[in-house]
């Protein structure tokens, strides 16, 4: 069939929040035709938040995260299975028990995975974990309510954080290793980062900033016992935590000719993935943390975000898009935003902080727990974070979307009285970013800035 | 010339629509204002009549719930509806901790409350029941005065009060110099109630929210007595004139949409989406007021530094460019985000218990009333413009049965 004709099969490839949710915007779209999800856990799909908070701490169980269906699907469902591979001709998803599905529609939402630890430096350790899906948080919390004497976290960023947290609510004495000079400071900078790194150290947090794991090492019996550091020093600990960062499911589609990389597949604006030369397929969309695409507020770059509420909304942008002809498809290009719950602060965010120069605290005040902070590039409001305000923050959406000046005139009733930008103190400077949107040169190098992965 | 025009004309949209001859139905003034979503009065009050804007407008940091003239009497201390950050956020704290662990399981005591004032009337003979009088009015005030500490009994003191208090919050040009007058004694009459409660409490502690502000429990310290006094009011007021009009605007639209009441009867879990459309359709609240702390602009057009601005939340409800069909009740539309909490840092504290009063008291009306009928379309309303509802609700019905489950 032709692309502009009506799909009568949409295979989605990701059974997860993603997943799920455009199968259901694919019904709510008026779609009625034979609808497969395919998805390499054998779970039904499940909320991933909770995973390293509510989880980890005992409040809730895994089987108690499944995602809350907001209508029947009435879809085959292929779980346990991974996809392998892709035939953009003849339209088939080959899976790795030899079965091939068919398609008029493809929807990719496979994700991302926790980048593990390498093998030769004691990444096959028992006591060793990366916290992704629901069986790495059953191993994870299993491991911490046998009660370690130490558990040691390597990378102080939003899963590094909330993790170790956890870890002091349960009473466990906790190592955070941290490469950068404090905890969040790729995604939220430097001046949040030492707000931060004072709700580490009051927590208890043994907090190692600047350093490195050289090693994990094992006993005889292949468990975990200790960790030897970049500065010469040891850490004993029983358990481990590798929280350094996501990596795209992608490996499946390797070869089979659309522009997908380590990084994630590129889509255009619609959600329409790009071939390997650059041109959109009208057959193949993407949706979620897997999915990577241009964004009118940050030009010359391709965006990939692992938040929640991007997946759900990609993800009903590409249902509808699928069911629709082109001149029908709507843009998605949504003010990225997620937050995280760490050391009893909730933490919550829009915009994209990392790519600014500039940051001012707008409310409240850093040493209280209590504040907003705005981030500016330019002379332009770009994004915001707020430390347990998260109904503040709402107001400050409008201002980011019209690139308000930076910075902003607020006059907030619990500002400060005179508002005094410091340097964001990233690491790394922002590219420029050019003054006009271009399209990204196809096939996508690595991202001119990779975009910190957020958290929800 | 042409934006005094439209500034006299939105003055006069506004002051039709807070005209009593008006009060049943509003709402087509509502529609005229909406079209021009951002405009000034001629006295300097911005009007706000669209969604997205005053959504923006209760989430803006830039806004100030403190909603005075300057040249009103200012209060010894502002309650936390008209307070800012960060003074409002610690007594949003303080309520919220007394407050949410005392509603939480709720409904089956609030059930049981409608069980026993719809018992009253129970009747195998055609009879009429008044909604307000018998139902929408004594369940919430019931329930407030258990909640808060406040005899029942005293409900004819301090209903009173409450009743000339809200009439204040309507526009000053709206109201005579005897309800001035009214409000200044009724503002005496209360502080001089509530001190006398809370000096009875502070004498004999109970288990109530007032002794729990008083005291103080988890991080929170004691509640110093003005503050305490304050928001009591707030909160007996807000528990005495908003759920009554929901539970009685909800039962009107009923009485309107006969395939909905047969509906409800069938399917219980109707009342969940029928109840937020009711706040969206005919909110309890109509309006509520900020001040601009910089200059707000606003699809283009600027609120300057230092405005007032009245957020028109019933014409908002009903903003074509938010809701499609916007003018007819329809509890079945997706997506109801509806201002009728209102919404950011002062959104309702109430919500949920006035949810889960209106749910339940609609759920028995549907049960046990047989083939009711509106007594006079539209009803007598009360004057109140802003806390808007029928003064009385008059239902004729065949029969008003016991409650089914119980037999």
């Amino acid at each position: 069939m032709n692309a502009s004709e009506t799909p009568e099969r949409i295979v989605v490839v990701g059974a997860s929040l993603a997943g799920l949710r455009a199968a259901e915007a694919l019904r709510d779209e008026g779609f009625t035709g034979e609808l497969t999800l395919i998805g390499d856990e054998p779970h039904a799909p499940y909320d991933r938040p909770p995973l390293s908070k509510a989880v980890l701490s005992g409040w809730l169980t895994t089987d108690h995260t499944e995602l809350p269906r907001v209508r029947d699907i009435a879809a085959r469902w292929l779980l346990g299975t991974s996809a392998t591979g892709l035939d953009l001709r003849a339209r088939r998803v080959e899976l790795a028990d030899g079965r091939q599905v068919a398609y008029d529609r493809l929807l990719i939402a496979t994700g991302t995975r926790a980048r593990p630890w390498p093998q030769q430096q004691g990444g096959t350790l028992h006591g060793v974990h990366v916290l992704r899906t629901r069986d790495d948080a059953d191993r994870l919390r299993t491991a911490l309510a046998a009660g370690p004497g130490r558990v040691l976290v390597i990378g102080a960023g939003f899963t590094g954080g909330e993790v170790a947290s956890v870890c002091r609510d349960l009473g466990l004495e906790v190592t955070v290793v941290h490469r950068g000079d404090a905890p969040l400071a790729s995604a939220l900078g430097g001046v949040v980062g030492r707000a931060a790194t004072g709700w580490y150290r009051d927590a208890g947090v043994d907090l190692r900033l600047g350093t490195t794991v050289r090693a994990l090492e094992g006993d005889a019996r292949g468990r975990l016992r200790r960790a030897l550091l970049s500065d010469g020093t040891v850490v004993e600990a029983e358990v481990a935590l590798v929280a350094a960062g996501a990596m795209a499911n992608t490996g499946w589609l390797a070869g089979f000719g659309l522009a997908a990389d380590a990084h994630g597949v590129a889509c255009d604006h619609t959600c329409r993935a790009l071939a390997d030369d650059g041109t959109p397929r009208a057959d193949v969309f993407v949706a979620g943390d897997v999915a990577r695409w241009p964004h009118p507020l940050y030009p010359g770059q391709l965006l990939r975000l692992d938040h929640w509420d991007n997946a759900v909304a990609q993800a009903r942008t590409a249902a509808h898009n699928m069911t629709r002809p082109p001149h029908d498809h709507r843009a998605h290009r949504p003010l990225p935003a997620f937050w995280s719950n760490q050391f009893g602060v909730n933490l919550k965010c829009l915009g994209l902080p990392s790519l600014a120069d500039q940051v001012v605290v707008t409310q409240g005040s850093l040493d209280e727990h209590r504040f907003v902070a705005a981030y500016g590039h330019r002379g332009r409001l770009i994004a915001a974070v707020a430390a347990d305000s998260p109904r503040v923050l709402d107001g400050y959406a409008s201002l980011i979307e019209a690139g308000a000046p930076f910075p902003p005139e607020l006059n907030a009733t619990d500002g400060p009285d005179r508002l005094l930008p410091l340097d964001a103190g990233f690491a790394h400077r922002p590219a420029p970013v050019p003054d006009r949107p271009t399209v990204p040169s196809i096939p996508p190098a690595p991202s001119l800035r990779s975009v910190p992965a957020g958290h929800e | 010339m042409t934006t005094t025009t439209q500034q006299h004309t939105a003055s006069d949209l506004f002051a039709q629509a807070l005209r009593y001859e008006n009060r049943a139905d509003p709402y087509p003034y509502f529609a005229q204002l909406c079209r021009r979503p951002v405009v000034p009065e001629e006295n300097g009050t911005w009007l706000v009549s669209g969604y997205h804007e005053i959504s923006r407008l209760l989430r803006d940091p830039r806004v100030s719930a403190d909603r005075r003239r300057p040249e009103e009497e200012q209060p010894i201390r502002k309650s936390l509806l008209v307070e800012d950050a960060p003074r409002h956020d610690q007594l949003r704290h303080q309520v919220t901790e007394q407050f949410v662990p005392r509603i939480m399981g709720l409904r089956d005591h609030i059930d049981g409350l409608v069980t026993g004032l719809l018992d009253a009337h129970t009747s195998q003979r055609p009879g009429q029941l008044d909604v307000v009088g018998d139902l929408a009015y004594p369940l919430p005030v019931t329930l407030i005065c258990e909640l808060l500490g406040v005899p029942r009994e005293d409900e004819p003191v301090f209903g009173s009060i409450a009743r000339r208090l809200t009439r204040g919050l309507d526009p000053v040009e709206t109201q005579t110099e005897d309800e001035l007058r009214e409000l200044r004694e009724a503002r005496g009459e209360l502080v001089q109630y509530l001190e006398g409660l809370i000096a009875d409490r502070q004498a004999a502690p109970a288990d109530d929210l007032l002794s729990g502000l008083m005291f103080g429990q988890g991080s929170d310290a004691p509640m110093d007595p003005i503050d305490l006094r304050v928001t009591l009011a707030l909160l007996l007021i807000a528990g005495h004139e908003t759920t009554v009009n929901l539970i009685a605007n909800g039962t009107l639209a009923l009485l309107r949409h006969p395939d909905l009441l047969a509906r409800l009867r069938a399917e219980p879990d109707l009342v969940t989406p029928l109840v937020e459309e009711v706040l969206r359709y005919d909110p309890p609240v109509q309006m509520s007021g900020r001040s601009t702390l910089a200059d707000i602009d606003l699809g283009g057009t600027t609120i300057p530094k230092g405005s007032r601005v009245r957020l028109l939340l019933a014409a908002g409800n009903r903003d074509p460019r938010r809701f499609s069909d916007p003018d007819r009740f329809l509890p079945d539309r997706p997506g109801n985000a509806h201002l009728g909490f209102g919404g950011g840092i002062h959104y309702c504290i109430g919500a949920t218990l006035a949810r889960t009063e209106a749910q339940v008291a609609l759920t028995a009306l549907a049960r046990r009333l047989a083939s009711p009928r509106l007594v006079a379309a539209p009803p007598p309303y009360r004057e109140n413009a802003i806390l808007r509802g029928p003064d009385r609700l008059l239902v004729s019905f065949d029969r008003l049965t016991p409650d089914p489950r119980s037999v």
